[in-house]
Formats: C-alpha cells, sequence, structure tokens
C-alpha cells in the first residue's frame, strides 16, 4: 500500500505508462516498422528497434536521475527501471494479443468492460470530490452510457472486420514482426522477447545514470555516435565517397548500413575519445576561460574563421547528393531569414508566405524559359531577372499587406492563410493558363550563368545560395538594430502603445511584408532554376507551415536559430527518408511541445530570452 | 470618403475603397452577363441554391465549433477541421460495418442515430484531448501562442489519423433510405439535401437549447463574459471549457456523418482541412463568437460558393470557373476581415474582449 | 511463344549496335561504362513515389518490378540483382533530389521511374546527364517525349517508357465517343493534376479534330465535394458526352452527383484510367453503371499467372493499373543489360552505357504483358515504347457496383483498326 502510495511509485508508474503509450502510438501509426526499414548496423539492430528500446532506456534514465536527487537506493532505482521497461511494453502486447487470433476474444471483453470500469473511475473521482450520491449516480450512467457507445460501435466494427488490420492498417504483419524480433509465429516467444529486451534496456539506462560520471560521459557519447552515423549512413558514406576508395568503403558499409566490425570500431574509437574528452575536456574549457581577453577574443575569430572556410568548401566536402540537400537546406533558410522579418522582428504571424516564393519562382520561369510560355526566350538570364524577381515578391508582398494592415494577431494569420490559398489555385487555374501554364506548370528554365560556366550542379547553386543567405542576414541583422527594428520591437511588445508613441505602424509593418517578401522572391526564383520546371503544385500550404515551423523550433528572432531548425526540420527527413512520411506529425508534434515547453525555440534570440523572462504579453486585439 | 477618423487623407483607407469598388463592380459586371444571358435556368438556380444551403448547414454545424471556443477562451481553434475529420473518418468504418450486417438499410433511422452518436463522441473525445494536452497549459500565454500550437495539432491530428486509418480514400454506404428525389413541380431536390438540411437544423436548435435554457449553458455564457466574475460566483472554469470543446466537438463529429451521408465519398485524413477553414470563414462572416451567426454565416457561405462561380465568374469570362470556387471563399474571407470584422451579426468587439 | 520472341529481341539487340563496349579491359562507350565487380551484384534503382497521397501508384509498380526480378530467382548473368528504391515523390523537385542520388551512384546500371511525369521532368536532366537511362512505367505525359522545345517539350536523351503517351488515350477516348456512342458534343473536366489537365486537352482537341463540337472545359479543384455547380453548368450547355479523366474521389463526387442534375440524366459519363480503381463502382454506387472507362487493357494467361503471383508474393491484387508496365519496363531493360554487357578478364562485367540506351532504344515487337512494344524514336514519341494498342474501353455494370471486378472490356484498340478498315 505503502509503496504504491509513494511518490517514487507514482512516478516510475507514470514514467513507464507514458513511454508505453508511446511505443504503442508509434507502432499503430507505422511509425515502428517505418524505422525498421532502416538497418543501424548490418543485421544487428535497426531504427525501429532502437526506438522500441531507446524508449525505455531515455525514461529509466531520467526517472533514475530523478530518484537519485530524491536519494532512493540504488536496487529500488534498479527495480524501477526494470518495471519502466515492462510498463513501456506492456500496452504493445496487449495489442499483440488483440491481434492474435487466439485471444482475439479479449478485445471483444475488453471492449465490453471497459465502459463500465472508466464510468466507475469517474464516479469514484467524483465521489472523493465530496459530490452527493444522486450525482455521483448520475455521472456513472451517463459515462458508461456515452463510452458504451463507442465501445460498442468499435466491438461491431472489429467484429465485422475480422481482425484489426480492417481499421489499423498499420497494425499488419510487417508490425508484428519488429516488436516480436521476428518471432511472428511464436507469438508468446515473441512477447517474452520483447518484454525481456524492454526490461533490459530499461535497467541499462538505470544502470547507465549510477556509473560514475566520466565512463557515463564517454559510454553515452561511443553510443550516440555509433548511432547516429548508423542511421545516417547513407550520409556518411556520401561523404567518405568523396575521400576514399571504393574497396575500403566496401568494408566500412554495405550500400549504406554500417557492417557489425566497422560499427565495433567506431563504437570504442568514440567512446575513448569521449572518455578523453570527459577526462580532459573540462581543463581545456577552463584554460580557455583563464585565457587573458585579448587571446580569447583571437581564439574566437580563428574559430570564427575556420567555420566561414567549412561553409566556403562545403560543397566539396560532401559531394553533389549533399549540396543538393544543402541548396534545399538554404532555401528554406532564405525563406526562414525573410518571414522572420515578419514574425520574428515585426511580431506579424504570416501563414501566406508561399505566396511570395510562387511569385519570385513564377516571374523567373516567365522570363527566362526557352519554352513556349517564356516571354523572352532566354534572351534574360537568371542574374538579370533576380533583381526582377526580388521587386516583384516585394510587390506582391505591399499589394497583400495593404489590405490586412488594420488586422492584427489570429485575424492577421487567418488573411495570410487565404491569400497563401488563393494565390495556389489562381496559379493552378486554367484562368491565368495562358501566361503562367495551368497544371502544366512552366519547363524549360535554363540554369545561371556566370562568365561562360553553366552553375548547373548543386554544388554551384550552393554558393548563390549562400551569397543570398549571407546578403539576407546582414540586412536583418542591421534591420533589427536600426530605427525601423526599433519600431518594429514596439508593435510586436504592443500596437496601441507603439500608435500612442507617434510611430506610423501603417508604414513600418507595410515595409516589414515588403522586405520580408522580397527573400522569398529570391528564394523562390532559385528555386525555379535548380529544379528547372516550375509546377503549382509545389506552392502549397505546406511551404508556409515549414517555414514556420522551422522559425518557431530554432527560435523566434534568432538568425542562428532559423539555420539549426532549417537543417533538423528540412535536412532531417531528406538525410533519413524513413522520415519524411512522419513529417508533418513532426512538425506538429514539435509545434505543440516547443509551445508548452521551449516557446523561445532551440537556440532562443537574446531579445525573446529577454522577454519571455520579463513575461511580456504582447495584447494583440482582434479587428479594429 | 478616402478620410480617416481624425478626418486625414489616407491612403491606406483610400486603397481599400478602391478594392470595394472594384469588388463590388466585378461581381454587378459577372452576375448582369450571366443573367442576361439566359444560360441558366431559374430552376437550376434553385437548385443550386438548395444544394448550397446543404453544404453550409454542414459548414455552420463545424463554425459553431470555432465560434464557441473562441466566444470562451478569444482562441482560433485551428485544429477544428481535423476534429471534424476524426469523427467522419471513425464513423465510417462503423457506417460500413452496420452496411454489411444489413442494419443500415434495415433500420436506417437507428443506425444514422447510432452514427451521430458514434462520430459525434468520437471528436468529442478528440477535441476534449486536445483541450487539455494542448491548449490548456498554454492559457493566458500571448494570442500566437496557442494559434502556433493549434496549427500544430492540425497537423499532428491530420497525420495521426494517416497513421491509423491509412491514406486511402473511403466512401460511405448509400442509405436507401436517403436516395430520391422530391419533385416541386419543375424544381427537384434530392432527399439527402432535405435531410442534411433538417438535421443540421435539430443540432442548431439543441445547441441553442443547451446555452440558453440549461446550467452549464448559463455557466458556458458567465466564463464567456467574464472569466475572473464566472470563478468568484463558483464556477469550474476548466470544466466549463472543457465542455464547450466537447460540445463543438460533438457538433463537429455529427456534421461529419451527415458529410458522409451527404457526399459520401472522398473520406481520408485530410478531409477536414479545408473545410475546417471554410468553416473558420463562415464563422466570421456571422460574427465569430455568435451562435446564430456562426449559423447564418455558413449558410451564406455554401450559397455563395455554391452560386458563387457560375454567376460572377462565369459572367466575367474566366474559364474553369469551378476549380476557382475555394478562391470565392477564401475572398469573401479576406473581405470580409478587412471590411467587417464583427461579421453580419456580431457586435463591435470591445477593446477588453479582443 | 514467349522464349521465341525474347530469342528474336535478343537478335535484334544484338544486330542493333557493333561497337563492342570493352577493348583490351578498357571501357570504349561514349557515355562510360557501369563496372560491376565480380561478386558485386547488379543494381537497379527505381524512382517511385512511394509515400504520399499517391504512393499507390509507386506501390503498383514496385510490385511489378520485385515480380519480375523473382521470375528471373533474382539473378542477371550469374550475379544477384539488388533493387533500390527511391522515393521521388510526385513533384519536379522530388525527382531531381532522387536523381541526384541516382547519379551520384556509379553502381545503378539503369532506372525504373518515376511515377510521375512532374517528377521525370525534374529527374531527367540529371539522369541524362549522367549517362543514366530511365524507362517509366506510368508517366504519361507527351512533353516527355517531344524533343520540340518550342512546342513545350522535354525529352531527354536516355528516357524511355512503357506506359501509353497520353496523346493515345486522350484520342481514343474521342474516337470511342464519336465512333461508339455516337456523340457530337462533349464536356470534359479535369481536376488541376497536370495528367488529368493534359488528358482532358488530347481528348477535347482530338474530339473536335474528328468534326465533333466541344461544348464546355471546365476544371474543379482537387478536394471539392460539392459538384453541384459546374455540373449545373454543363447541363446548360447539353453536351452528348462528358469526359471527366479525373483521380478519385473527385471523379466519384462527379459521378454520383451528375445523375441527381436536371438535364444530365441521358449525358454519357466517361473516366480515365485516374479512376480505375476496384473501389470506384462501389463508391458512386448505382450511378455508376453505364459509365465507360479508358484505361490499360491487360490480359490473357500470362497477366493471369502474374496476378497469382502478385497475391503469392505480395499478398492480394495490385492497387492501380501500372503494375504490368513496370513489370515490362524491368525486363526490357535486364534484357538490354543481359545484351549488352562484357565479361573482362578479372571476371568483372562492362555494362556500356550508351550502349545500354542503344539497345532499349532498338527493341522492336518485345512481347510484354501490356502487348508488342516497340521503342520509337521520332518526336513527338522518342522514347515511347508502348503503342497504345494495350487501351481498352471499359463499361461499368450493376456487377461492379455490387463488388466484381474488373468490369468487361468492350472496345480496344484493334476495333478502331478494323474499324479503320471496314
Amino acid at each position: 500500500m505503502n509503496i504504491l502510495a509513494s511518490q517514487a511509485s507514482r512516478r516510475v508508474l507514470g514514467l513507464g505508462l507514458l513511454s508505453g503509450g508511446f511505443i504503442l502510438f508509434a507502432g499503430v501509426i507505422g511509425m515502428v516498422a517505418a524505422f525498421h526499414e532502416r538497418e543501424i548496423v548490418d543485421d544487428f539492430i535497426s531504427l525501429g528497434q532502437v526506438l522500441l528500446l531507446g524508449s525505455p532506456f531515455i525514461t529509466s534514465y531520467l526517472m533514475a536521475a530523478r530518484l537519485t536527487e530524491t536519494g532512493e537506493d540504488p536496487p529500488v532505482i534498479l527495480a524501477g527501471g526494470a518495471l519502466i521497461g515492462l510498463l513501456t511494453a506492456l500496452p504493445t502486447v496487449i495489442l499483440l494479443l488483440f491481434n492474435s487470433d487466439e485471444y482475439r476474444y479479449l478485445l471483444d471483453a475488453s471492449l465490453k468492460i471497459i465502459p463500465f470500469v472508466a464510468a466507475s473511475y469517474l464516479a469514484w473521482k467524483s465521489h472523493a470530490q465530496g459530490n452527493e450520491t444522486r450525482q455521483v449516480a448520475a455521472t456513472w450512467l451517463v459515462a458508461a452510457l456515452l463510452i458504451g457507445i463507442v465501445s460498442f460501435g468499435f466491438a461491431l466494427i472489429f467484429e465485422v472486420k475480422g481482425d484489426l488490420r480492417g481499421v489499423l492498417v498499420n497494425v499488419d504483419r510487417d508490425w508484428v514482426e519488429v516488436v516480436t524480433f521476428d518471432h511472428r509465429r511464436e507469438l508468446w516467444t515473441g512477447i517474452g522477447l520483447l518484454l525481456a529486451a524492454s526490461a533490459g534496456a530499461g535497467l541499462a539506462g538505470v544502470i547507465m545514470r549510477i556509473l560514475p560520471d566520466i565512463p557515463r560521459r564517454a559510454l553515452l557519447y561511443g553510443l550516440g555516435v555509433t548511432l547516429l552515423v548508423g542511421a545516417f549512413g547513407e550520409t556518411v558514406r556520401l561523404i567518405l565517397q568523396e575521400n576514399l576508395d571504393r574497396d575500403t568503403l566496401r568494408e566500412i558499409f554495405r550500400r549504406d548500413t554500417l557492417r557489425q566490425n566497422a560499427a565495433a570500431v567506431l563504437f570504442i574509437v568514440s567512446t575513448l575519445a569521449g572518455f578523453l574528452w570527459a577526462m580532459f575536456g573540462g581543463r581545456a574549457q577552463s584554460e580557455f576561460a583563464a585565457l587573458d581577453d585579448s587571446r580569447r577574443h583571437t581564439m574566437r575569430n580563428l574559430g570564427m574563421l575556420l567555420f566561414a572556410a567549412l561553409l566556403l568548401a562545403l560543397p566539396w566536402l560532401i559531394g553533389r547528393t549533399l549540396s543538393d540537400v544543402a541548396v534545399t537546406i538554404g532555401i528554406f533558410v532564405l525563406m526562414g531569414l525573410g518571414l522572420n522579418i515578419a514574425i520574428g522582428l515585426a511580431g506579424l504571424l504570416d501563414l501566406g508566405y508561399v505566396t511570395n516564393y510562387a511569385v519570385g519562382a513564377y516571374i523567373l520561369a516567365v522570363l527566362t524559359s526557352i519554352g513556349p510560355l517564356g516571354l523572352f526566350k532566354g534572351s534574360f538570364t537568371f542574374w538579370m531577372v533576380i533583381p526582377v524577381a526580388l521587386l516583384a515578391a516585394m510587390f506582391a508582398g505591399f499589394i497583400f499587406a495593404v489590405p490586412v494592415l488594420r488586422m492584427r494577431g489570429d485575424y492577421l494569420a487567418i488573411a495570410t492563410l487565404g491569400f497563401g490559398e488563393i494565390i495556389g489555385k489562381l496559379a493552378l487555374s486554367d484562368w491565368l493558363k495562358p501566361l503562367i501554364g495551368g497544371a502544366q506548370g512552366v519547363q524549360n528554365i535554363p540554369k545561371p550563368f556566370l562568365f561562360a560556366t553553366e552553375l548547373k550542379n548543386p554544388e554551384q547553386l550552393y554558393y548563390i545560395v549562400l551569397v543570398a543567405s549571407l546578403v539576407t542576414l546582414f540586412v536583418s541583422i542591421r534591420l533589427n538594430n536600426s530605427r525601423t527594428g526599433r519600431q518594429w520591437m514596439a508593435i510586436r511588445e504592443d500596437e496601441d502603445v507603439a500608435t500612442a508613441m507617434g510611430i506610423d505602424t501603417a508604414r513600418a509593418k507595410l515595409l516589414a511584408f515588403t522586405l520580408s517578401a522580397a527573400t522569398g522572391g529570391v528564394a523562390g526564383a532559385i528555386f525555379a532554376a535548380k529544379v528547372g520546371t516550375v509546377f503549382p503544385n509545389s506552392f502549397t500550404v505546406f511551404i508556409s507551415i515549414n517555414v514556420l515551423s522551422l522559425i518557431i523550433v530554432g527560435g523566434i528572432a534568432s538568425n542562428p536559430g532559423i539555420v539549426v531548425g532549417a537543417v533538423v526540420l528540412i535536412g532531417m527527413p531528406e538525410l533519413l527518408r524513413e522520415f519524411s512520411d512522419f513529417r508533418f506529425l513532426m512538425y506538429g508534434a514539435l509545434l505543440i511541445l516547443m509551445m508548452i515547453n521551449r516557446p523561445q525555440g532551440l537556440i532562443p534570440s537574446k531579445l525573446v530570452m529577454h522577454e519571455a523572462h520579463a513575461g511580456a504579453k504582447p495584447k494583440l486585439s482582434a479587428g479594429d | 470618403m478616402f478620410r480617416n477618423k481624425s478626418g486625414e487623407f489616407s491612403w491606406v483607407d483610400f486603397t481599400i475603397d478602391v478594392l470595394r469598388v472594384l469588388i463590388v463592380l466585378a461581381v454587378v459586371v459577372g452576375a448582369w452577363n450571366t443573367l442576361s444571358s439566359g444560360r441558366i435556368s431559374l430552376a437550376q438556380w434553385v437548385n443550386l441554391f438548395a444544394a448550397g444551403l446543404s453544404q453550409g448547414s454542414i459548414y455552420a454545424l463545424i463554425a459553431l465549433g470555432y465560434t464557441l471556443v473562441y466566444g470562451i477562451l478569444l482562441m482560433i481553434n485551428f485544429a477544428h477541421g481535423e476534429v471534424f475529420m476524426a469523427g467522419a473518418f471513425s464513423a465510417f468504418f462503423l457506417a460500413e460495418a452496420l452496411n454489411q450486417t444489413g442494419f443500415l438499410n434495415a433500420q436506417p433511422i437507428l443506425a444514422i442515430l447510432l452514427l451521430f452518436m458514434f462520430a459525434g463522441l468520437v471528436s468529442m473525445t478528440v477535441a476534449v484531448l486536445v483541450e487539455r494536452f494542448a491548449y490548456r497549459p498554454l492559457r493566458g500565454s500571448p494570442r500566437l501562442v496557442p494559434l502556433i500550437t493549434a496549427i500544430g495539432a492540425s497537423f499532428f491530428l491530420q497525420y495521426t489519423f494517416r497513421g491509423l486509418y491509412g491514406s486511402h480514400f473511403k466512401a460511405y454506404p448509400q442509405v436507401q433510405l436517403l436516395q430520391g428525389t422530391l419533385q416541386l413541380g419543375d424544381i427537384s431536390i434530392p432527399v439527402t439535401q432535405i435531410f442534411v438540411f433538417s438535421s443540421a437544423l435539430v443540432l442548431m436548435f439543441g445547441l441553442h437549447w443547451l446555452v440558453e435554457r440549461t446550467r452549464i449553458g448559463k455557466a458556458m455564457r458567465a466564463v464567456s463574459e467574464n472569466k475572473e466574475v464566472a470563478r468568484l460566483m463558483g464556477i469550474d472554469i476548466d470544466w466549463v471549457i472543457l465542455f464547450t470543446f466537447g460540445v463543438g466537438g460533438f457538433l463537429a463529429g455529427s456534421a461529419g456523418v451527415i458529410n458522409g451521408l451527404f457526399r459520401p465519398q472522398g473520406v481520408n485524413f485530410y478531409m477536414g482541412f479545408i473545410p475546417g477553414i471554410k468553416a473558420f470563414t463562415a464563422a466570421v462572416l456571422g460574427g465569430i463568437g455568435n451562435i446564430p451567426g456562426a449559423m447564418l454565416g455558413g449558410l451564406f457561405l455554401g450559397v455563395i460558393e455554391a452560386i458563387g462561380p457560375n454567376l460572377v465568374l462565369a459572367g466575367l469570362g474566366i474559364p474553369g470557373a469551378n476549380q476557382l470556387k475555394d478562391v470565392i471563399a477564401f475572398t469573401m474571407l479576406v473581405l470580409v476581415l478587412i471590411f467587417r470584422p464583427q461579421g453580419i451579426l456580431g457586435e463591435r468587439l470591445s477593446e477588453t474582449k479582443a | 511463344m514467349k522464349k521465341y520472341l525474347l530469342l528474336f529481341t535478343a537478335l535484334s539487340l544484338l544486330f542493333a549496335f557493333s561497337l563492342p563496349a570493352m577493348a583490351d579491359g578498357h571501357c570504349m562507350d561514349e557515355l562510360g561504362c557501369v563496372e560491376v565487380g565480380q561478386d558485386d551484384p547488379i543494381v537497379i534503382g527505381a524512382l517511385l513515389t512511394v509515400s504520399g497521397a499517391t504512393s499507390f501508384y509507386g506501390e503498383d509498380s514496385r510490385g511489378g518490378i520485385e515480380i519480375a526480378i523473382d521470375a528471373r530467382d533474382g539473378m542477371l548473368l550469374g550475379r544477384e540483382i539488388e533493387l533500390v528504391v527511391e522515393d521521388s515523390l510526385c513533384s519536379a523537385e522530388g525527382g531531381q533530389a532522387t536523381a541526384q542520388r541516382a547519379a551520384a551512384d556509379e553502381s545503378i546500371v539503369g532506372l525504373i521511374g518515376t511515377t510521375c511525369s512532374g517528377a521525370a521532368q525534374g529527374a531527367m536532366p540529371i539522369i541524362s546527364e549522367a549517362g543514366m537511362l530511365m524507362i517509366s512505367p506510368s508517366n504519361t505525359s507527351p512533353r516527355l517525349t517531344n524533343d520540340d522545345v518550342d512546342a513545350g517539350g522535354t525529352y531527354y536523351p536516355g528516357y524511355f517508357r512503357t506506359a501509353h503517351n497520353d496523346l493515345f488515350q486522350g484520342s481514343m477516348g474521342a474516337r470511342f465517343a464519336i465512333e461508339v456512342l455516337g456523340a457530337e458534343t462533349a464536356a470534359t473536366i479535369h481536376d488541376g493534376d497536370p495528367y488529368t489537365e493534359g488528358l482532358a486537352v488530347v481528348m477535347a482537341d482530338t474530339f473536335a479534330e474528328m468534326g465533333g463540337d466541344v461544348v464546355f472545359q471546365g476544371a474543379v479543384a482537387k478536394g471539392d465535394t460539392d459538384m453541384t455547380a459546374i455540373l449545373t453548368e454543363i447541363a446548360a450547355s447539353g453536351p452528348d458526352v462528358i469526359y471527366f479523366p479525373v483521380f478519385t474521389p473527385e471523379s466519384e463526387f462527379i459521378a454520383s452527383q451528375a445523375r441527381n442534375t436536371p438535364g444530365l440524366e441521358d449525358a454519357q459519363l466517361m473516366v480515365s484510367d485516374g479512376s480505375f480503381s476496384s473501389s470506384f463502382a462501389g463508391n458512386v454506387g448505382s450511378g455508376a453503371v453505364g459509365i465507360h472507362m479508358t484505361s490499360p487493357y491487360v490480359a490473357g494467361e500470362e497477366y493471369d499467372a502474374f496476378l497469382m503471383t502478385w497475391d503469392d508474393l505480395i499478398g492480394g491484387s495490385p492497387p492501380s493499373g501500372f503494375h504490368a508496365h513496370a513489370y515490362d519496363a524491368v525486363n526490357m531493360l535486364m534484357d538490354a543489360v543481359e545484351a549488352v554487357a562484357e565479361e573482362a578478364d578479372d571476371g568483372s562485367l562492362m555494362i556500356g552505357r550508351q550502349a545500354l540506351r542503344d539497345a532499349v532504344s532498338a527493341i522492336e515487337n518485345y512481347a510484354g504483358l501490356t502487348g508488342t512494344l516497340t521503342c520509337q524514336d521520332e518526336s513527338p514519341y522518342r522514347g515511347d515504347c508502348a503503342t497504345g494498342s494495350a487501351l481498352a474501353v471499359y463499361e461499368i455494370t450493376q456487377a461492379e457496383v455490387d463488388g466484381a471486378w474488373p468490369p468487361a472490356v468492350v472496345w480496344d484498340m484493334s476495333m478502331a483498326m478494323g474499324m479503320d478498315e471496314g
């Protein structure tokens, strides 16, 4: 009784079920099976299994961290870790049973019992709150009835369908194979393996936490590096391919998968490196801190120089395929920096940013295409059209901004979302087909030329994006520190006060929209030149959501944050294709989690940090 | 005309007024061209109008959810379209099961009632869960924070249901009772449309009764007027908010079933996104936060969408006019936000409330 | 029968080129060679749409490819065949990104793909530049095989397809409407997808050329559910036939609502392979009876065997209509590899890239599942290996509404030929 009631066991129970719910959810939506396709170490472990075991591992690690603080005994904590492991597997085991032919009746029985159990629980809670008997009874009755209808509905559906798979498409053979470690036929063996592996992972998490500091850090480092290299095997292979010969490469990778020997070597080496860093890293840091200012300054500058050199040499280090990804990331960085002027600096939530992107792309397409829709049949070059695309996007930003100047906050967001949709539909329409090709888009867009060289490879296009991003970065930093920047800040904090202070809010907002649109136009133009064709289905609301997400995740108004956000949100699904089906699921979850737990983003801007601490709550009023 | 409140010339007002004139001109010219060409007969217009009313009553039911939540929390529950999808998508499986057992056509009324309850409750659960886990931790934060969260919730729900039920399009089975048309002289109206309109009306009156006549309804109104005072009066604010989300969810789920019986095909995870934005438009059109306004706005939007492309766009000689139906809806949204943010029935929101 | 034709093809392939790809162990091919080491597998790439709303097209093609490889026990020239599938999405940028990946992989001998025509337009410049070849099982856009830039063509050397050019299907729809249905007036609807828009335009153009009157050309948007407005407008112009080659579910909405629209009770409805799925008739309900569908036509004993294999290997039945095209595409590629590959002294294989292109290009009278394939080299059909003979018109009856599938073929191109003669 005491054990159940203690805070420690409640925490273990809660965390275990949370982890179990996550694994069940990941399985039911198909994530586990999809991730299983990606092997991390050849013939040894897959990403799906890492997901399956990583959840109890991390959960118990966190649990152990907490319980060590509160001074629990190691055996108790170890037991807690094992329990978390078992609890993590529990929901999945139950679903496995429901899904099996022999135990399907359990599903039916549970659906019949659930309404009564749930209703009784609610009634008990109602009683505990001190309600009258009449109310408690009413609660029970209503809850039993309502939950009963849903339960009955699902029972009927499963009854008629005959199995879970008819409804839950991802509760399929693949999923069963992954969670039973390939023991689909011997269900109980599989369940035993799952429980054992999960409990083991839970224990491992606790042990990892209880280890002394230095070996722990070394091991975590080794594990992390090995898993990352394994998961991003293709990326690593592509980079190594630039420098290694085919045979050596084949020793390390089987296509994109790390071989076992290579993984073992990598693990040992990275653990050793972690060990060394854990032993001596602290000293290096303190020595750096002990340096006098000018020396430190020199070191910093050296670091910056190194970083700049890395940026410049990047395409040659990572090869063509990854340069292509880098260009895509760069296009989104560009848009992120642009949209940040509206959202981050001026506080205007623009959900129609795709408009500017589309305008830039179509302007470039129509002006430079050598196809039937090209107005000048190639006599205009990329470089001549880039300023035109920029101006056109600014003009579009201006036109769309005027009607919404009076709106604030969420109304503004919805109105701009509407603009985005309108532009998308117009680009697709038969009405504008003679100009921009309608559904068929515009083809035959030539690549940019620099002197006599055609910049057709991503390695070359990378520099265009890099320069454009740096220019945008420079402009946006200068703007932020200018008078206009301070006006935007005032508007973002409180528009009414800004007006009262004599700021021409209409002008300032218009400027924000127009400047923000400019980079969107450039990004669109580069995109069009890169792909060589422009189709309307590239310009959907998802672009706007992508850009918004990367700003939120990286950190509003934080320039480094935007780059990190783009690398994570745009780059990761490109590099780890198993992710791409769950891209928007992750974006959604990230937006919610970030807003709740870390509204300032991964790399917060100093400004926003300050505001968050000051508890500033901009009063955004709807309408006029 | 081109002066703002203080009487100075304002080029923003000027531009907006020019916009206003241009739009009125386009509508008048387009309508005149279409009507004078006589391509579409009166009976056909009536048919379009009836179809628009039916579609509009579905928008209205979804719009009620936006308006209820906005009335209480002043937030746009961007994920509400997905709440609608959750009910419609889940109830599809029940409808299919009922059809396979033969119950759907043997006892159509009972079966449809069961579908309503099922979809309503599933949507209610989703709405309540979203409120509890995504929105409640953010009460009192700046206005844009819950909106961004809601956008996140919208995508999260879409792709969760895609993962659960798959990405293939499904179609509700046909209910024999609802087949056929009702002949009124020249005009024939499909029975489904009558069913859609009348069941939506019943639900709306139910909501009206709930808000105006019951204790919880009174609590909802009190919370929407002033949360602090309501709390002092002993009202459990969190519970009222949860209940409001639940009611909105139930209506959205019911709308999902109505939609499924009216336009059976096209059931999938994405089916709530566009109707959600349309319903929001309807809510704004009627005056957000205003219950009769949402109903009126929904019907109005449905009719505009049905008639607009043929009346205005085709009259202006725009090819593929029906492709641009959504453009009409979104233009309406933007225009309302510009010219009459308080909507058709809404009062001007006081500064404290807004 | 099949063996004989294979032999014939192989012979014609051998005849097609005279330059050896290799001399003294060095690659002599102008585009370079794919070197396959002694113990290495032969790698075939596939750029398909395997995620997103249209993923079932990609899964469909993937199944066809896997069955073709399985039919050779996964072996080619005594080596294992390895299939690498990349998700090209359904967009130009998606096609480009995966093409970039494929081009970087020197072990890939050839590519099957893409699923969507838009993706091919993004991919082909890179594939072509890299000296590779790509055979598409489901691109149908006429642009891809047209090399006239002024006419909007985007042909790149190395591009082939076993899917039928829209020019075939669209004109077939028009011929059927005029010659069989006796239609004098027609209306077309598309849904803003490049594929359906292209088909609708070709159909309307051919219909007008053949003397018919196209009274309405309109469009709906993806995601629309209420089609009353456009149907009312169409009713006002009173066409004999409405051709809406749009995808499900929009085609289902149009079909089911058309019957309730006053004035359209007697109009003939025609859809295309965008709606050719086993759930179409059931989803539309009784209103589907009498609808005609133009779609790939694959039949015969070999095809039945193929379907059996599908059920064994993958389970169920193919989700769409391009699996046989994929089967043929990968077989053509493998045959060409067999014909071109030369063994070096160290036991590795040299496969000349230009030689491989030439070999595919020279394919004539190839007996595939989708009929007889002959790769053409004349714009606007450059790289088109399907002749359109494997297309047919199906008619939906009450049986399909009740769950039977597929419907019966009521007309095909051979009948059209017959009519020409008669």
